[in-house]
C-alpha cells in the first residue's frame, strides 16, 4: 500500500465520474470533500512508506511523502472552503471535480516520478485536468473570459512543456538514460558542457512555468482572473508544490551546478520580484493581485534554491508551504465573500470588518503573512531565505529582495486597508458556514505555528533533502 | 554566553511579555464590551504590579543582564529565546507596564465602538513592547519591533480621527520602509559573528566599511522611529488621528525604542562607525530640536503642536546618546523616561479636553480654565515640565544632556539652547490660550471638570514629573552601572584601536 493516497484519490476521481452519471450532481460536493480527507488521511497513514515500483520509475520515499502530505493537507482544507463553487454551474460540478482529483493525482505522481517520461506523464496528467478546469466557468459575464483564460492557459502550457521535452530529449541524447540518477551523476561529473546546463535549464523551464517565475510568468494574471475564485485558489497552491519537489529533485546535485545556472536563476529570481511587485501595486482586481504577487514570492523560492544544499532547499519547501497556507486563507475569504462566483475588486472587501469579521480576520492573517510581518509563517521564511542566500555572497541580491519587502507591503496593506477602515456603503453582510470558518482557524493556527516553532519542519525538509540519490 | 546573563528562578520577563498576550487571548472569546474593560485593566494593572519585581530584584552594581532566561529556539539558524534587562532597559519596561494601565482607563469612555477588538491590540501592543526592550535575541527582537506595526495600524486606522486612513499608511509603510534593511544587517552580522545573541556582536573587530553600512541600515530604521528631523513626517499625522491610548502609547513607548535601539546596538555593535558618524547626527537632532519648536510654535491643533514638541524633545535624547559621555547618556536614557511621562500626561489632558469638545483645535479650547480648574492645574504643570522648568523632570534630564553636550563641544551646546527657550514659547502660548484665552472665547460654560476617573490616570503621572525633578538619584543609580560600563568598553574600544593603528604605522 505504498501509493495508498494516489489509489484513494483515483477512487475519488471515479466515484465521481460515477456521480456525473447519475442524476443528482448535488452529491458530488460530499463525495469530493470525503474523498478528499480520505486522501489527507491516506497520505499521512502511507507517511513512512517506502518503496520503489515500476522498475525504479517511480520512487516513494520520505521526500515524495513530505510532498504528499502537504498536497492532502491542502486539498482537504481547500475543498472545504471552496465548497460552495459558487462559479461552477451545477451539471457539471461533479466533472469539475473529477478533474480536480486528476489533476491532484497527477501531482501526487510527479513529487514520487524520478525518470523523465515518468516526471513528463505525470505533469501532463495533472496540466491537461487543470487547463480544463478553467473554462468551467459559468459565463456570467457574457465575455467569456474564462474560454480566453483556458486557451492562454493551454498554449502557455504546451509552450512551456515543449521547451521541457526539448531539454530531457538532449539529457537523453547525452546520457542514453532516462532515469533521474544517471543523469544526475552525468552532471555531477563536473563534466559541465554547455549542452547540459542549455538542457537542464530548458527542462527546468517546465517546472519555472508552473511556478510562474520572470520571465515564464505571463500566463498568469489572465487566467487568474479569467478562471473561478475556486479554480484559482487551486492554480495558485497546490501545483506549486509539484514545481519546488521537482526543481529540487533536479538541481540536487551534489557537486554544485555551474555557475551560468546559478547567475541566471539569481537574476530571475530579482526579475520576478521586482516584476511581480511593482505590477500588483496598481491592480484593482484581488486575484490578478494575488497573482503578481505569486511571481514575486516565486521569486523568494527561487532565492532559497540558489544556495544549492540541503538547508536551502529546506527553507525552499519551507517558503512554499508557508506561501499555500497563506494563498489558501486568502482564497477562503475570496470565495466566500464573492456572492455569485464574480471576481472581485479591491473595493469590494469594504468594510469586510463589520460584514464578516471572521473573514477579514483570517484575511489580514493572510495578507500579512504574504507581506512578510512576523510571527506569521511569511516573515520566518523570509527571513531564512534570506539567510540562506546570504550566506551564499548574494549580498546584492538580497538587499534587493529586502527592498522588494517595502514595495509590497503596500498592496496587501490596501486589502487590508478596503477591509478594516473602509466604509461597507450598501455591500450586504457575508454569511459563512462553520465549517468554512473552522478551516479558515485552522489556517491561522497554522501559518501562526509554522511561523513561531519553523525549527522542526525545516531541519524535517533538510534531512530529508539530503536523503535525495 | 552565560558569562553575560544572570538567571533568576522564576521567568518574570517571559511572564509579563506573555501575560498579556494570554489575556488578548482569552478576549477573542469573551465579547462583552464592560468586560472587555475590566479584564484589560485587570491584565494591565496586574502587569504592571509583577513588574515592580523587577525593581526590587535588579541589582544596579552589576552590568551583566539580569532576570536573563535562554532557551533554544530554532537550533538550526543559531536562533535562541533569550530576554534579559539592564540598566538600559530596565526604566524603559517599567514605564511601558506602568503606562498601559492608564492607557486602558483613558480609553473607558473615549472608545464606544469596538470595545473588544480595541483592547486586543492595546494587550497585544503591551507584548511586543515590553519584548522589544528585554529581547536579547536579534530575530526576536526584530519579531517583537515589526509585529508591533499590525495592532498600532489596527489602532490607528480603525479608532483614529477623519484623516486615519492616510495617517495609518503612512505609518506602517515609513516604519517598515525603515527596517527591511536592518534584517539584511542583522543577517550579516549572524553571518559574521555566527549567532543571533546580541551582546555577542558587540565589540567585534568588523571592519570599518561593514561597519558602517550596517550603522546605516540600523540607523535608517531607528532614526525612522524616533524620529529624527528629516524622517519625522510621520508623526504628526500619526499623533494627531490616533485615539488618545495610541497617541500615549506611541509617544511615550514607540519613540524611545528607536533611541533604545541607538544605544543598544549602534553604539556597541558599530563603535567605529558611530565615532566616525556622531557629527551628523549631532547636527541633525540639533535640527529637530529648532525645527520642532518652531513648527510646534505654528500649530493650531493642540495634538499637532505636541507631536511637533516631541521631535524636539527627541532631539535632545538623541543628542544625548551621541555626544558619548557618561552624563549625555545618561540624560538621554532619563529624558526618555521624562517624555514618556510628560508627553504622555499632555495627550490624555488633549483626549480629556477632546472628549468634551470634540475638536483638537486650540481655537476651540480656549478660556476652559474656568470651568474646570482641576484640568488646567494638571495641564499647567504638564506644560512646565515638558519646556524643562526646574523642579519638574525634563530638567534634570535635559540639564544633563546639555552639560553633555558642553563637555563635548561648545558650539553645539550653544546651538541646542534655542532649543530650550522654543519649547517654553509654545507651551506657554498654548497655556495661556487654554486657561484664559481672548475675549472672544468660545461659550465653554458646558464643561464639567475632570471626574474621579480622570484624576486618577493623571495623578501618578504628576507624581513622577516632581520625583524624577526633585529626587532623581533613584532613577540614575539604576541607569548608572550599564551606561559607564557601555562607555568604558567603548573607550576601551577607541584606545585600543588607535594602539592598533599606532603600532600599524
Amino acid at each position: 500500500m505504498v501509493i495508498l493516497p494516489e489509489l484513494v484519490l483515483l477512487a475519488g476521481a471515479l466515484a465521481l465520474f460515477m456521480v456525473s452519471l447519475g442524476k443528482t450532481p448535488a452529491a458530488a460536493k460530499s463525495v469530493a470533500v470525503v474523498f478528499g480527507l480520505a486522501a489527507f488521511a491516506a497520505t499521512l497513514l502511507s507517511f513512512q512508506a517506502q518503496g520503489s515500483l515500476f522498475y525504479g520509475v517511480y520512487a516513494v520515499d520520505q521526500y515524495s511523502q513530505m510532498f504528499k502530505v502537504m498536497i492532502g493537507f491542502s486539498l482537504a482544507l481547500l475543498l472545504i472552503s471552496g465548497q460552495n463553487l459558487k462559479g461552477i454551474s451545477a451539471e457539471v460540478r461533479p466533472e469539475y471535480y473529477l478533474f480536480l482529483f486528476l489533476s491532484v493525482l497527477g501531482l501526487m505522481m510527479l513529487v514520487s516520478s524520478v525518470e523523465l517520461l515518468a516526471i513528463f506523464i505525470s505533469l501532463e496528467l495533472s496540466s491537461f485536468a487543470l487547463y480544463l478546469l478553467v473554462p468551467m466557468r459559468d459565463d456570467r459575464t457574457g465575455i467569456r473570459v474564462q474560454m480566453e483564460a483556458g486557451m492562454k492557459y493551454i498554449l502557455f502550457g504546451v509552450m512551456a512543456t515543449g521547451f521541457m521535452l526539448y531539454g530531457m530529449s538532449y539529457l537523453f541524447g547525452l546520457t542514453g538514460s532516462t532515469y533521474l540518477k544517471d543523469i544526475l551523476a552525468f552532471v555531477a561529473k563536473g563534466d559541465l558542457q554547455p549542452a547540459v546546463a542549455v538542457a537542464l535549464l530548458m527542462v527546468l523551464a517546465g517546472f519555472l512555468y508552473k511556478l510562474a517565475v520572470f520571465p515564464l510568468h505571463f500566463w498568469v494574471p489572465d487566467i487568474y482572473q479569467g478562471a473561478s475564485n475556486e479554480t484559482t485558489g487551486f492554480i495558485a497552491t497546490i501545483p506549486k508544490f509539484g514545481a519546488v519537489a521537482l526543481l529540487i529533485r533536479f538541481l540536487a546535485v551534489p557537486t554544485g551546478q555551474s555557475p551560468v545556472v546559478i547567475e541566471l536563476l539569481a537574476v530571475l529570481a530579482l526579475c520576478s520580484m521586482f516584476y511581480g511587485n511593482l505590477s500588483a501595486l496598481v491592480q484593482k482586481d484581488i486575484k490578478r493581485m494575488l497573482g503578481f504577487s505569486g511571481i514575486a514570492h516565486a521569486g523568494f523560492v527561487v532565492l532559497g534554491l540558489l544556495s544549492l544544499n540541503s538547508e536551502g532547499y529546506g527553507v525552499a519547501v519551507y517558503y512554499i508551504a508557508g506561501y499555500v497556507l497563506m494563498n489558501l486563507a486568502c482564497f477562503l475569504v475570496i470565495s466566500n465573500v464573492s456572492q455569485q462566483g464574480e471576481n472581485l475588486c479591491i473595493e469590494d472587501f469594504n468594510g469586510l470588518y463589520k460584514r464578516q469579521p471572521a473573514l477579514a480576520f483570517i484575511l489580514a492573517v493572510g495578507l500579512f503573512g504574504l507581506a512578510g510581518i512576523p510571527p506569521f509563517v511569511g516573515f520566518m521564511a523570509k527571513f531564512m531565505v534570506l539567510t540562506t542566500a546570504l550566506r551564499g555572497d548574494h549580498l546584492l541580491v538580497v538587499c534587493l529582495a529586502a527592498i522588494n519587502t517595502a514595495i509590497a507591503i503596500y498592496y496587501y496593506l490596501s486589502v487590508v486597508k478596503a477591509a478594516y477602515t473602509a466604509d461597507p456603503g450598501d455591500r450586504p453582510a457575508v454569511a459563512v458556514q462553520p465549517v468554512i470558518q473552522l478551516a479558515g482557524f485552522v489556517l491561522v493556527i497554522a501559518i501562526t505555528l509554522l511561523g513561531t516553532l519553523p525549527g522542526k519542519f525545516v531541519d524535517f525538509a533538510s534531512t530529508v533533502v539530503q536523503t535525495l540519490p | 554566553m552565560d558569562l553575560l546573563l544572570i538567571k533568576e528562578g522564576f521567568p518574570l520577563l517571559s511572564f509579563l511579555i506573555f501575560l498579556p498576550l494570554a489575556g488578548a487571548v482569552v478576549l477573542l472569546f469573551f465579547h462583552g464590551e464592560g468586560f472587555a474593560r475590566l479584564w484589560a485593566l485587570l491584565i494591565t494593572s496586574l502587569t504592571a504590579v509583577c513588574s515592580i519585581p523587577l525593581l526590587t530584584g535588579f541589582d544596579p552594581t552589576s552590568a551583566k543582564y539580569q532576570f536573563a532566561e535562554a532557551y533554544s529556539w530554532i537550533p538550526r539558524f543559531h536562533i535562541n529565546y533569550i530576554v534579559g534587562m539592564d540598566g538600559i532597559s530596565i526604566l524603559l519596561v517599567l514605564l511601558t507596564t506602568f503606562i498601559m494601565p492608564f492607557c486602558v482607563l483613558a480609553s473607558w469612555k473615549y472608545i464606544q465602538k469596538r470595545v473588544t477588538p480595541f483592547m486586543f491590540c492595546l494587550l497585544i501592543m503591551e507584548t511586543s513592547m515590553v519584548g522589544v526592550f528585554v529581547a536579547l535575541d536579534f530575530v526576536l527582537f526584530y519579531i517583537f519591533w515589526e509585529f508591533m506595526l499590525i495592532p498600532m495600524y489596527l489602532l490607528i486606522a480603525i479608532w483614529g480621527g477623519p484623516r486615519k486612513v492616510y495617517a495609518s499608511i503612512k505609518f506602517f509603510l515609513y516604519t517598515l520602509a525603515g527596517s527591511v534593511l536592518l534584517l539584511v544587517a542583522i543577517i550579516a552580522l549572524y553571518l559574521k559573528s555566527g549567532s543571533f545573541f546580541i551582546p555577542e556582536m558587540m565589540w567585534q573587530p568588523y571592519s570599518l566599511t561593514f561597519q558602517v553600512l550596517v550603522f546605516l541600515a540600523f540607523f535608517l530604521a531607528f532614526a525612522i522611529k524616533v524620529p529624527m528631523f528629516p524622517f519625522h513626517t510621520w508623526l504628526p499625522a500619526a499623533h494627531v488621528e490616533a485615539p488618545t491610548a495610541g497617541s500615549v502609547i506611541l509617544a511615550s513607548v514607540l519613540l524611545k525604542m528607536g533611541t533604545y535601539g541607538l544605544l543598544r546596538f549602534c553604539l556597541p555593535i558599530t563603535p567605529d562607525a558611530t565615532m566616525l558618524l556622531a557629527q551628523p547626527i549631532l547636527w541633525l537632532s540639533i535640527a529637530g530640536i529648532i525645527y520642532g519648536g518652531f513648527t510646534a510654535l505654528a500649530q493650531q491643533d493642540m495634538k499637532k503642536l505636541i507631536a511637533y514638541s516631541s521631535v524636539g524633545h527627541m532631539g535632545f535624547v538623541t543628542l544625548g546618546i551621541f555626544v558619548l559621555n557618561t552624563r549625555g547618556v545618561e540624560g538621554a536614557i532619563l529624558q526618555m523616561i521624562n517624555h514618556g511621562v510628560t508627553t504622555g500626561a499632555l495627550f490624555l489632558c488633549v483626549g480629556m479636553i477632546y472628549e468634551r469638545t470634540h475638536s483638537r483645535e486650540l481655537a476651540m479650547a480656549t478660556g476652559v480654565g474656568k470651568y474646570m480648574p482641576w484640568f488646567v492645574t494638571f495641564l499647567a504643570f504638564f506644560s512646565l515640565s515638558s519646556f524643562g522648568f526646574p523642579g519638574t523632570n525634563s530638567f534634570i534630564g535635559e540639564f544633563l544632556v546639555l552639560a553633555g553636550a558642553f563637555e563635548h563641544n561648545t558650539i553645539l551646546a550653544l546651538a541646542a539652547i534655542p532649543g530650550a527657550v522654543l519649547a517654553a514659547a509654545y507651551m506657554l502660548r498654548m497655556l495661556q490660550k487654554i486657561v484664559w484665552g481672548g475675549t472672544n472665547n468660545p461659550d465653554q460654560s458646558y464643561l464639567t471638570d475632570l471626574g474621579v476617573r480622570e484624576i486618577v490616570v493623571l495623578a501618578p503621572f504628576l507624581l513622577f514629573v516632581f520625583w524624577i525633578g526633585l529626587g532623581p538619584q533613584p532613577f540614575v543609580d539604576l541607569i548608572h552601572g550599564s551606561v559607564s560600563h557601555l562607555l568604558e568598553q567603548f573607550n576601551n574600544w577607541q584606545q585600543h584601536q588607535q594602539v592598533a593603528v599606532a603600532l600599524w604605522r
